[in-house]
């Protein structure tokens, strides 16, 4: 592994402030570690040139007194799911292989407008499906860490897997992740870092590439709550050009953050949901989830068992929803406009053709699955259905948070696995986003936070979980479980 | 409700997939899976439930209906996998 420092955002501007280092030797040694690093994979697309460049302009704006805030001159991955301008964007696709947008997403854009230095494009699961990052068509991530007395070759989750091996890996300081059921938090889960969905609505779609436009929200992967904050609030923010954007002050995450640091969490109401303990859940997830209502309670929270009836519908749910949503999405995948054509006889000829060849297996299926349950005469028993549940398990979460602020579950029901695993049957893989799916239908903002370390010496996360828009009250909560946990391993300490 | 080769076919057309035939009956089985997976929501009561249509309830913003974005062809046409001068080239559609 890489011999390179773990920065984190607040070090990094702290360093930089006092010119200690500055963003072009920061940028040079981050790209030296990802050249050391090829084996990862952790990126589809390096963009080296374009971050010498913005670390130079971070440079020259500090020179002058002129300096954006915390994220100026700080190198991180961009997940290869927000279009870039001028820089490959593919979604880990074959059809996507070699398009170059025009145009920049909202989110990179604030992004690169704060000052930070895009150093490549992240690896994920094509089109984010998947979660174990092994759908790429630019090949499967491997995960940093590896199993104490082992040499397996772990997956990193998905679909944010490039992200998050980015940063466990210590080649990017954060990354940018989205989450439709999971996909940030789940493989923050299986590499030891913090991994945030905002509130649906925060953070603007414009400019990602569309997988569930209902669920689909980006979001910060980062070392700390405090980092997470930091890239959060560098994140959101109304944007016009999103009719589902919410059109509400981004809070202040930074002092909420503060706030619950020391380790405060009196008058704090944390629930846990008796339906997340699964059976067969192994005894290493169940003992950190026990562990979590100790530590928070012993901060002076109160613990309340709470009830969410409809938690085991989530997944079909789900199953559902997203599938129907990306058929939809997908379909402007042609061959006509951008991306990969591959030529027919006839128009329906060139269509069939270059869908096959572009979409891998599992983007196929999901389509099919979804063309599926919107056609007529099943629209009603399926999609409509599940949007019924839908409703149902969004009405469990209002009615428990009537009566506690944060719900508190772990992140995933593994640790990280070998590739390999899981591979045979779809459901599976699909059952690894059981604790993240509901509050991504619910719209919820939730975060992983590392907790500890299982018998094999491989991180463990847990999730809290809020109230539509109460992000304070997260990163509050998550502040004082970091500060807990105490957790400060990092991959290749084992080896 | 249990998905058969000619479902598929049906199913791959209308997603505009092409499916080698030898990939059908696998293929159903891989659908028939998880199809069959997702149908236990049919023992949830959904009797007079609004299906959800927003994660978090916002009004629908309106914008003035003015012209505020164009004069793009070149950058709309940079991926085209083939163009015409300023125009999208596809194969005959009309015969």
């Amino acid at each position: 592994m890489s011999t390179q420092k773990h920065w984190t955002i607040a070090a990094a501007a702290d360093a930089l402030a006092k010119g200690e280092v500055s963003s072009r030797e920061l940028t040079d040694q981050h790209i030296k570690a990802i050249e050391d690093n090829r084996i990862l994979n952790a990126f589809i697309t390096e963009s080296f040139d374009v971050a010498r460049e913005r670390a130079d302009a971070s440079d020259a704006r500090r020179a002058k007194g002129d300096v954006a805030g915390p994220m100026d001159g700080v190198p991180i991955a961009m997940k290869d799911l927000f279009c870039t301008e001028g820089v490959r964007t593919t979604a880990a696709s074959h059809i996507l292989e070699n398009f170059v947008p025009r145009y920049e997403s909202t989110v990179s854009g604030k992004l690169r407008d704060a000052g930070s230095v895009m150093l490549g494009k992240a690896n994920l699961d094509e089109f984010a499906m998947g979660s174990a990052n092994i759908t790429s068509y630019f090949g499967s991530v491997k995960n940093p860490w590896t199993p104490k007395g082992a040499n397996a070759d772990l997956v990193p989750g998905g679909s944010s897997g490039g992200s998050v091996a980015a940063v466990s890996g210590g080649v990017a300081i954060a990354a940018t992740g989205t989450d439709t059921g999971g996909s940030i938090r789940q493989p923050a889960s299986f590499t030891g870092l913090v991994g945030m969905k905002p509130t649906y609505g925060r953070c603007s779609r414009w400019g990602v590439v569309a997988f569930a436009s209902s669920l689909d929200q980006a979001g910060p992967i980062a070392h700390t709550v405090e980092d997470a904050a930091i890239m959060f609030e560098a994140m959101a923010g109304y944007d016009p050009k999103d009719s589902t954007s919410l059109d509400m002050p981004v809070p202040d995450c930074r002092a909420a953050v503060a706030a619950g640091a020391g380790g405060d969490a009196k008058g704090l109401r944390v629930g846990i949901p008796k339906e997340y303990t699964l059976d067969g859940m192994p005894a290493d997830i169940q003992k950190l989830w026990d562990q979590g209502v100790t530590w928070l309670k012993d901060m002076g929270a109160e613990i309340k068992d709470v009830s969410l009836p409809h938690t085991k519908y989530a997944l079909p749910t789900y199953y559902i929803v997203a599938p129907a949503e990306a058929s939809s999405n997908l379909a402007r995948y042609d061959g006509v406009r951008y991306g990969l054509r591959v030529p027919g006889g006839s128009l329906d000829e060139m269509y069939e053709l270059t869908r096959a060849e572009g979409f891998g297996d599992e983007v196929q299926r999901r389509i099919m699955i979804g063309t599926y349950v919107l056609s007529a005469g099943y629209y009603d028993a399926y999609y409509v259905k599940a949007q019924q549940v839908r409703t149902l398990i969004a009405n469990d979460f209002k009615s428990v948070f009537n009566d506690v602020d944060v719900v508190l579950t772990p992140t995933a029901p593994s640790a990280a696995f070998a590739k390999g695993e899981k591979m045979d049957d779809p459901i599976a893989m699909y059952l690894n986003d059981v604790f993240t799916v509901p509050a991504s239908l619910a719209g919820l903002p939730a975060m992983s936070v590392p907790g500890g370390l299982d018998a094999n010496g491989l991180p463990l996360g847990l999730q809290l979980i809020s109230g539509v828009c109460q992000e304070e009250t997260l990163f509050r909560a998550a502040a004082a479980l970091e500060h807990a946990a105490g957790f400060t391993a990092k991959a290749g300490d084992a080896s | 409700m249990s998905l058969n080769e000619d479902d598929v076919r049906k199913i791959a057309f209308l997603a505009r997939i092409r499916v080698d035939e030898a990939r059908l009956a696998p293929l159903a089985d891989e659908l028939n899976n998880i199809v069959g997976w997702v149908e236990q929501l049919s023992e949830v009561d959904t009797n007079g439930i609004a299906p959800m249509t927003s994660a978090v309830d916002i009004v629908t913003p309106l914008r003035k209906d003015v012209v505020n974005d164009g004069d793009k062809v070149e950058d709309i046409l940079a991926n085209a996998p083939d163009r015409e001068g300023p125009f999208f080239a596809v194969p005959k559609v009309v015969e």
